[in-house]
This record gives C-alpha cells, sequence and structure tokens, in this order.
C-alpha cells in the first residue's frame, strides 16, 4: 500500500492540460477543388462513396465529399494524380446535420473535349452550423449547461468507436474533468452516444433505450457507420445504415474510428461549449 | 508434401490420389456427405485434428449443389485439411458432427440459419444467429437472397432459453444495452442467491451481413471490410483475409513486409492485452494498476499514429504487403519505447500478483478445465490458459514466424489469473518478436503487386494467430474471377460457449471479471 501511493506521488498528474492540441498526421483528406479536374480517380478509389461525382445538368458535373461516411483509408490521397487531394490533419469535426458535413462543388464540363473546369463552392442545404447550434441550444434550454451524463450504446459497432470512446476515460484524456461523465442506465442519461452501423438486430434496442432516456435527450452519432453506414453501407438487411435512420441525431462525430480527442470535441459541441467545425484544415503542402 | 499426403490418406482410410494439394500447407479431399463424420472421427483420432471452421457455399447456379466444408488444423504436420461435401439443394440437409465434436455445434446450426441445411443427427436444432422475429424460409447467404432484401419482422420464439426450476431459482435478463462501454449482448442467469446454476447466451445482435457484403464489394476495396469485423482486431483480421486472397492470387509477400506484418500482429495483440489487464483490474475494483494499464495502452497506440499514422493499425496492411515502411528512426523509437514499457509492464504485473486482495478474486474464479476445453475445442489465448498448447504462428507458421524464435505461454489453472498470466507473458514474448524482428528487418520492396482480377473459380484458406486466437478467412471466386463467398471465423465465435461453462458455479458479481478475462468479441462472432 505504502508503495503504491510513493510510485502514484512519484508517476504525479499524467493527464494532459490541452488535449486538442494533439494533431493527428491523418485526420481527413482536404480536397483542393479549384485544382481538380474531375478524373474521378478519387471516387473510383473509395471504398464507401464518401468522394462521389454525377451529372448535375447540361455541360456540368458536381464533385461531393462527405466526412460523414469517410472511412480514412487514404486511398483518396494517393490515387489523385493531380495532388489535389491532400491529408488533412483535424482530428475535431462534429456537425449537426448530414450535410453539413459535406462539400460539393461544381464543375463546366467542355463539350468539345470533356475537360473539366472549377466553377463554384456550392452551397449545403439545411441549416448552417451557427443555426443549428442555436436550435439545440434553445431545445435544451441551458437545462445541460455544465455536464453531461452519457450513456453509450453500440447498435451494430466494430467495437473500434468503443476503443475509443473508452479511451477518452483514460488518465491522459480524463474527459470527467469536463463535466462529461458515462453512466449505466439510459434513465440516468442526458446524452446518448450511438455507435453503427445500426443493425436489424439491435434497432428495437435502440429505440427502447431512446425511450426510456429523459428529455430533453441528446442523440450524439459516432463513427462513419454511425454517421452513414460507413463500409457497412446502408439498406441493408442486417446493417441498416446511420443512426439518423432510427432515431433523430444532434450532432453527428465522424472518422473511423474518431479520436478520443474528437470524440470529447463532439461531446462538447453538444454541450455548447465548443464551436462545431466541419471542414479539415489542409496539412502544409511538402 | 507427398509424405504429408500419404499420412493424411493413410489416417482417413482414403486413396492418396484424392488428397489434392493446391496451396502450400493446406490440403482437400471431397467426400459424400455421407462420410463427413467418419472423416471428422478420424482426422481427429489420427492426426490429432482441430476444427477451426465449418461452413457452407451456395454452388447451385453452375454446379447444381450446395457444397459443406470442415476445416481441420493438424499441428503435427503443418497443414490445414479441408474437407468438403456435396449436399442435393432436394434434399438440404447433412450429417452433423456435433455430437461427437462440439465445435461444430454454432456452426452447423448457423449453416442452417443462413443456407436452410439441415446438420441432422444435430443434438440441438435451434436458431443460433437468427432471432426470434425473422422469419422463416429467409436464408440470407444463399446466392438468390438479394442483401438489401428488407425483411419483415415476426412474432416468434424459436429460441427459448431453458428454464431452471426449484425453490428460490430464479433469472436475472441482462444485455443487449450493458452499463459499461461494451458491445451488445444478451446474458441470461440463473441464479439461487449468488451463485450461478447455469448461464444462456443469445448473441447476434450486431450481425452486419459481413459476409454477405464481401460478395458485393469490389475485391480491391474489401481489405477495409476485414479491418472492420472487429474494430481491436484490425490487423489480425486483414492479415487473415490477405493470405487467403494472396494464395488465391498465387503473389508472394516480400520478406520486409512479412517481417513488418509480424510487427504489426504484435503490436495488437500488445495493446489489446494491456488494456485487458488493466480492465481485470478495474473489474475488482482495483484503480491504480487500472489507470496504469490505460496509461500504458495510451503510449502505444499514441506512438503507433506516430509511426504508421493510425492508433488502431487500421489501414497498415495492403495485399502483396504493407502499406507503410518503418525507418530506421521509427524502428529506434519503437526500441526505446518498447525498452521502457517493459519496465513499467513488468511493474504493472508485479503489483497485480503482489496484492492478496487481486488475486483473491482470480484465483480459481471462471475455471474452464482442460477437458472441456478440449471437448468444446476453445482455441487461442483461452484454450493456452486451460493447458492446450496450441499456437498458429508455432503450428503453421505465417508471415515471418518461421524465422523468429519465440516460446508459446501454456497455463494449466483455466481460471481468471491463468488468463491473465497467459496474456503478461504474450506481452513479454511480443517484446522479443518486435525486438528481433527490427533487427532482421531485411531491404525488399514493401508489397509485391496484385493482378488486375482474381483467377476464376479459386479458393484458398488465409489465417493468422491474433492476439485472441486463430482469424480464419477461407475466399473463394466465381467463373468471372468475382469473391462467390467470403468465409470469416473470428475466434471468439468457438470460445464463446466455453464461457457458459467457465461461470456456472461463480457469484454474479464476479461474472464481469470472467467475461473480460475471455474478452470475446461481439462483433467477430456475429459478423
Amino acid at each position: 500500500m505504502f508503495k503504491i501511493i510513493v510510485d502514484s506521488i512519484k508517476t504525479g498528474v499524467i493527464t494532459e492540460s490541452r488535449p486538442f492540441d494533439v494533431r493527428p498526421s491523418f485526420g481527413f483528406p482536404v480536397i483542393d477543388f479549384p485544382r481538380c479536374t474531375l478524373c474521378d480517380e478519387c471516387a473510383r478509389a473509395c471504398p464507401t462513396g464518401a468522394i462521389h461525382s454525377q451529372a448535375s445538368g447540361p455541360g456540368q458535373r458536381t464533385l461531393s465529399l462527405s466526412y460523414a461516411s469517410c472511412i480514412q483509408c487514404r486511398a483518396c490521397v494517393e490515387a489523385c494524380p493531380e495532388n489535389a487531394v491532400s491529408a488533412g490533419r483535424d482530428a475535431e469535426v462534429a456537425a449537426f446535420t448530414r450535410p453539413q458535413l459535406q462539400q460539393t462543388a461544381s464543375f463546366d464540363v467542355d463539350a468539345a473535349t470533356g475537360a473539366c473546369r472549377f466553377r463554384q463552392m456550392d452551397v449545403q442545404p439545411g441549416p448552417s452550423l451557427e443555426e443549428s447550434a442555436a436550435a439545440l441550444r434553445d431545445r435544451i434550454q441551458g437545462r445541460l449547461g455544465r455536464s453531461l451524463h452519457v450513456r453509450q450504446v453500440d447498435a451494430g459497432s466494430c467495437n473500434g468507436c468503443e476503443l475509443e470512446i473508452a479511451a477518452t476515460t483514460n488518465p491522459l484524456f480524463d474527459l470527467e474533468r469536463f463535466g462529461v461523465h458515462f453512466v449505466a442506465s439510459p434513465r440516468h442519461a442526458d446524452v446518448l452516444l450511438v455507435t453503427g452501423p445500426v443493425t436489424r438486430n439491435m434497432e428495437v434496442a435502440l429505440q427502447r433505450t431512446y425511450e426510456a432516456t429523459p428529455e430533453p435527450r441528446v442523440v450524439v452519432a459516432v463513427g462513419a457507420c454511425g454517421c452513414s453506414g460507413g463500409i457497412f453501407g446502408e439498406g441493408g438487411y442486417a446493417a441498416l445504415g446511420g443512426v439518423d435512420r432510427i432515431l433523430p441525431v444532434d450532432v453527428y462525430i465522424p472518422g473511423c474510428p474518431p479520436r478520443p480527442q474528437g470524440i470529447l470535441n463532439g461531446l462538447l459541441v453538444a454541450m455548447g461549449v465548443r464551436e462545431a467545425r466541419t471542414v479539415a484544415q489542409a496539412s502544409p503542402r511538402v | 508434401m507427398s509424405m504429408v499426403t500419404a499420412e493424411i490418406a493413410n489416417a482417413l482410410n482414403v486413396a492418396e490420389y484424392r488428397i489434392q494439394a493446391r496451396q502450400p500447407g493446406e490440403v482437400a479431399i471431397e467426400v459424400r456427405a455421407a462420410d463427413l463424420p467418419f472423416i471428422a472421427d478420424a482426422a481427429v483420432q489420427g492426426l490429432n485434428a482441430r476444427l477451426l471452421s465449418l461452413f457452407a457455399a451456395d454452388e447451385r447456379a453452375r454446379r447444381g449443389r450446395f457444397v459443406v466444408h470442415h476445416v481441420w488444423s493438424l499441428p503435427k504436420l503443418d497443414t490445414f485439411l479441408s474437407v468438403s461435401a456435396p449436399v442435393d439443394p432436394a434434399e438440404p440437409s447433412f450429417p452433423s458432427i456435433t455430437a461427437r465434436h462440439p465445435a461444430a455445434n454454432w456452426f452447423e446450426r448457423e449453416v442452417m440459419d443462413y443456407f436452410g441445411l439441415v446438420p441432422e443427427g444435430h443434438p440441438n436444432l435451434e436458431r443460433v444467429a437468427l432471432h426470434d422475429d425473422w422469419p422463416e424460409g429467409a436464408w440470407a447467404l444463399r446466392k438468390d437472397f438479394d442483401p438489401e432484401t428488407q425483411v419483415p419482422r415476426v412474432e416468434g420464439s424459436f429460441h427459448p432459453f431453458r428454464p431452471v426450476t426449484g425453490e428460490g431459482v430464479f433469472q436475472v435478463p441482462v444485455g443487449p444495452v450493458h452499463a459499461g462501454i461494451i458491445e451488445p449482448g444478451h446474458f441470461r442467469f440463473d441464479v439461487a442467491g449468488e451463485p450461478v446454476l447455469y448461464l444462456q447466451l443469445r448473441l447476434f445482435y450486431v450481425h452486419k451481413g459481413i459476409e454477405k457484403r464481401f460478395e458485393r464489394l469490389p475485391w480491391p476495396h474489401t481489405l477495409f471490410l476485414a479491418e472492420s469485423i472487429s474494430g481491436d482486431t484490425a490487423v489480425g483480421h486483414a492479415l487473415a483475409y490477405s493470405h487467403a486472397i494472396e494464395r488465391l492470387a498465387e503473389v508472394e509477400v516480400p520478406a520486409r513486409a512479412q517481417v513488418l506484418r509480424a510487427v504489426l500482429l504484435e503490436l495488437e495483440r500488445m495493446y489489446n492485452h494491456i488494456a485487458d489487464i488493466g480492465a481485470l483490474a478495474t473489474d475488482v475494483a482495483f484503480t491504480v494498476p487500472a489507470s496504469r494499464a490505460q496509461a500504458q495502452r495510451e503510449g502505444l497506440v499514441r506512438l503507433y499514429e506516430r509511426l504508421f499514422g493510425t492508433r488502431l493499425l487500421r489501414g497498415t496492411i495492403a495485399f502483396g504487403g504493407v502499406k507503410h515502411d518503418l525507418t530506421p528512426e521509427g524502428a529506434d523509437a519503437l526500441r526505446r519505447h518498447l525498452r521502457m514499457l517493459e519496465r513499467e509492464f513488468d511493474s504493472l504485473i508485479t503489483l497485480l500478483i503482489d496484492s492478496g486482495s487481486f488475486t483473491d478474486r482470480v484465483d480459481v474464479t471462471g475455471v474452464l478445465s482442460n477437458q472441456v476445453a478440449r471437448d468444446l475445442g476453445i482455441v487461442g489465448m483461452a484454450a493456452r490458459a486451460s493447458g492446450i498448447d496450441a499456437d498458429l504462428r508455432r503450428d503453421h507458421p505465417h508471415d515471418a514466424y518461421s524465422s523468429l524464435t519465440f516460446e508459446v505461454p501454456v497455463e494449466s489453472g483455466g481460471d481468471v489469473r491463468a488468463r491473465l498470466m497467459v496474456r503478461a507473458r504474450e506481452v513479454e514474448q511480443s517484446f522479443r518478436i518486435v525486438s528481433r524482428a527490427l533487427d532482421m528487418l531485411p531491404d525488399t520492396p514493401l508489397r509485391s503487386s496484385m493482378p488486375d482480377a482474381l483467377p476464376a473459380d479459386a479458393a484458398a484458406l488465409g489465417w493468422a494467430e491474433a492476439w485472441r486466437g486463430p482469424c480464419v478467412h477461407w475466399a473463394a471466386t466465381d467463373e468471372r474471377g468475382q469473391l462467390m463467398r467470403v468465409k470469416i471465423t473470428d475466434p471468439s465465435f468457438l470460445n464463446w460457449p466455453g464461457l457458459t461453462h467457465a461461470v456456472p458455479g461463480n457469484i454474479i458479481p464476479d461474472f464481469p471479471v470472467i467475461n473480460k478475462s475471455f474478452n470475446l468479441s461481439y462483433s467477430g462472432n456475429d459478423r
């Protein structure tokens, strides 16, 4: 016992004062749309359809990138012949709607040569980040301002997200100092932290857990699968898709799996303590 | 190889020409379905065979038949034996081997659930994978089942819990949503006071249709799917699956990549074992070592992030090799970190086993006896803690393991402490393996190029001994070189029945620590 105390005093506090300063070497891909020639190599390389191009009208095409379904495999970064896709280093991406996690650019197609030229970035449908943040704030009416009790529900995950959610409780991240606490029952919870893809066999249990959670309940979807079905897709016989197919989702935390600081950030966004950010910063080109 | 085929032919009492040696380390024989039980008995008696997988494939479109496959490990011969038998769609049944080889129990019922083929003579013909609200007659892995079928929910009770009766006996249902940050599954405890009389499981809550999804995705994208079978075993499953695809395409992996793959597999073993050891301390409320283990685990995954750009080692394996090289500076950083970690880990284990209050909780708790483990065909780390000396890295060496020397730790207790000690000793072996591997890193390319298309009408096994135990994959292509069927076997699938034998006799408050000492995957089991 004495030795344990001495060792612990020697070790001191290992909790990091600034968990958000840790920059991963790869967060999400960043597309330099004006540089893009719409050759489609990245879309073909993407295993989940997170990058997708389509005709949008006569002489026009669009290219879109959705962090909701990105599994951070880097295939697009390696595939791009124009070096227009680069490795972003932001781990802390969170949003309130799926469209907020998407960027779309319009291109003009030259009728003679078929060459594509960047025209403009499109405005995403739906509310802006600020509007959504205000709406969530109104809904919870300041009742969850200083602390959150969280019930985690695995509705079909591969366990990758669970490992990283558990990592937020380790002594280095220590999420309890931010007022976030994991509880054992939905009846004690303010927030359901749901990972997916929601499976057919978990759908009923997820619905019941939601019903057991007192209002104002906040649903946070975690991971590429929770946000969009990820590599398992949507509409399958067993994997139904993103959490928002079953429940109204308030905050999306994409990533495969999201890093612990990303999960922590998303919870603080749900609390209204941090601002949501959805476009990753590109790392400096070398 | 001919000596091996001769020995196998002799033991199975079949003509040697019927044993086909297709790929290195793997032989196949096709028999009549009626002969499956005799072959199984002969393989176990004559060759010490251990069942690692059992599955079906739907070949009705081209050959008018289903095929049932048994995959046996023959450790003494460094060979896998694949026994296949055709099944007539007009009489959709095949003889069960479960009564004599209980390892086949869940496998055969799963074939029934997903293919509609009935294992005749199975002692318990209940559903295992399908939940009660799944209608009869919808077989998801048949080729004519569209993966996007929206199957209606029906009222049903195909999977009754066995009642335990007596004065003061009651049932405690737990799950599928659990109290901790863990995966979903349902446990039904029958208890008399505190002691558990009987434990029943209902799993497959996180069945995602992964095997079906393999048939749908373009094969170059399927490695990402393999990494998501069980998020804590990304390297293990990615390796087993790449091995299957590489053997199918007859691609050789360069020597440097083989060594790096072994390093990655050991790094995965380390972070999982250390986290589990911490979790065992958590489950008996011993928080100091729990926090230390969590800090050690976090230190490791941050190092992985620096070296490979990924904390949980996703995206490190590529078909034909590995994606990222380890630079000399990276190798030095790894060596330094592991030297420091080795000292910290050693003091963590000492702290645990020197504490009477900890050992009181783990000694003779959750015993899985050697006999039961053998009968059930338990594999991997849990088997080694019950005195079964089996490890694919040594018995069927993959990657660089044939040139790496290491010990396979075996404990005889079969209790929580034995599983803890196997983990601790395996982490120590991993330190040696990584250190030796880094010293011998050959100077070759990182990956071989893969063909644009996979060969048509081919099939191959792939395997890897991941931290829980053997991951065994089987991949087969159709006449156009598309993936026709992929079978994934996670060690958890073989080990879950072991838990139901380790828990009775213990008290409910010890269940978390027993469950964690196995730490079986739900996602890998349910797929």
